[in-house]
């Protein structure tokens, strides 16, 4: 028998790292704008609610998921009836568990990012007869794109590093949806050491690399 | 002619300045202690504020009408503004950053090298602009704000960062366009020199307010003297 027979843990990783990441980008920028341009007070309140999961022990917040996903959940059963299948214990759990992980370390970098870009900026966009939504892409989000970066690097490493909430959400059901982190924690229990070395060093190589180019492209942005 | 006409109050957190003058194509320079509101009034002609009361207009076109709740959208006034800070897009270079002030999708870099041939500043088209000295930024300043091909042009001492030569340089710059292209112009500078070089009419400011407006005879020092000589400590 090999060191290592699966790599499905691996597989099932990188695919519910680079969706999470995605969403919580797309859908944790989108909120960070929103928030740095509101004037309410309740973008206080709102960014509190979206930074919980980063204060909750992962165990806790992953309950919750599940008493929202599992089957007698409200979404959980939504989702059952239009799709009919659950959500937790697959793939999907694991992504959504991932992805309101991701999330605040997303928008909370973002939204000091967006803040700090200097409204003269905007200002001068609007003048040269920029609409809004361009002025937002091509000038705000642009010059934010740095600390954008970060907070969706910090979103990545949370996202591929997560264990509490994946567990409670998706389990651990080889070849389904037991993720790296989780694979690793098995197989320490399970005394296999050459697999827990094995995924580690997968894990940690992965994290250095995408850190490395995350900071290239950070640095090719600040030039 | 087309006259921009102003007459609005407008608001920021306990300040409130009241103005009303007429700008004709040339420039009127509004001149006062810091402070007093000239540059809160540029605000309400470019549309970056809303005025809280009054109307702001270009010829027949009503840009603000508070009463009747109109307000034009900064984008479709077609005002440029050349301010102290550049506020140029530094991961753009300086043809980009002129490109972005252009309409249509015509020939865009040709065009945008133009303006920037017009004011002097071709060979830095493609430079890094972080690395621009403040005469040079102006000059792409200047050159974007041109490229918009405004109706109103807006300056908010755009000479004040410079070195004492490129101050010279471009004002004269400014003062060729203005005429070349027939714009309302409307200055806001603390130095007399800009008015005396560039100003058609100056516009007198107190803390809060415009006091009153007069045609000046340009170049003549003197003669903006003598008008700033009626406000103490003019």
């Amino acid at each position: 028998m090999s060191v290592v027979s699966d790599w499905s843990p691996l597989w099932i990783s990188l695919r519910v790292t680079i969706v999470a990441t995605a969403f919580a980008a797309l859908v944790g920028v989108a909120i960070a704008y929103a928030l740095a341009k509101m004037r309410s007070r309740w973008a206080s309140v709102i960014e509190a609610v979206i930074t919980v999961p980063i204060v909750l022990p992962p165990t806790v917040l992953g309950y919750y998921l599940l008493t929202l996903l599992g089957s007698r959940g409200p979404i959980g059963r939504a989702w059952e009836s239009a799709f009919g299948a659950p959500i937790v214990f697959t793939v999907t759990g694991a992504t959504i568990a991932a992805t309101v992980s991701a999330l605040p370390f997303v928008v909370r970098t973002s939204r000091a990012a967006i803040r700090q870009v200097d409204p003269r900026l905007e200002e001068a966009a609007r003048i040269c007869g920029l609409s809004e939504p361009a002025v937002a892409l091509r000038v705000t989000l642009r010059v934010a794109s740095r600390g954008i970066l970060a907070g969706v690097a910090l979103g990545f490493a949370r996202a591929l590093g997560d264990f509490g909430v994946t567990v409670m959400v998706a389990g651990n059901i080889p070849g389904r949806s037991q993720t790296l982190p989780v694979a690793v924690y098995d197989a320490v229990q399970a005394g296999d050491d050459g697999a827990a070395r094995t995924g580690s060093l997968v894990l940690a190589a992965i994290a250095l690399v995408v850190l490395m180019l995350l900071a290239q492209l950070q640095v090719r942005r600040a030039r | 002619m087309t006259e921009l006409r102003v007459s609005i109050t407008a608001r920021v957190p306990r300040f409130t300045v009241s103005a009303t003058f007429r700008a004709l194509p040339g420039v009127t320079a509004l001149v006062g202690p810091s402070g007093s509101g000239k540059s809160l009034t540029l605000a309400a002609i470019t549309g970056v504020r809303r005025p809280s009361e009054g109307t702001v207009s270009l010829g027949d076109e009503t840009w603000v009408d508070v009463e009747r709740s109109v307000f034009v959208s900064t984008q479709h006034r077609r005002v440029a503004a050349v301010t102290q800070f550049p506020a140029l897009l530094a991961h753009l270079s300086p043809v980009a950053n002129v490109r972005m002030a252009l309409d249509g999708r015509e020939h865009r870099h040709d065009r945008a090298m133009q303006w920037l041939e017009r004011v002097g500043a071709a060979h830095l088209a493609t430079s890094e602009t972080s690395t621009l000295s403040g005469g040079e930024e102006q000059r792409v300043a200047l050159a974007r704000a041109l490229a918009r091909q405004p109706r109103v042009l807006v300056l908010d001492e755009p000479f004040s960062a410079l070195d004492r030569d490129s101050r010279v340089v471009l004002r004269s710059l400014v003062r060729e366009v203005v005429e070349e292209y027939a714009i309302p112009t409307v200055l806001v500078t603390h130095d007399v020199a800009d008015v005396a070089a560039l100003a058609d009419d100056v516009v007198l400011y107190e803390p809060g307010r415009s006091v009153r407006q007069e045609r000046v005879q340009r170049g003549d020092v003197r003669s903006v003297f003598a008008f700033l000589g009626g406000a103490a400590g003019g």
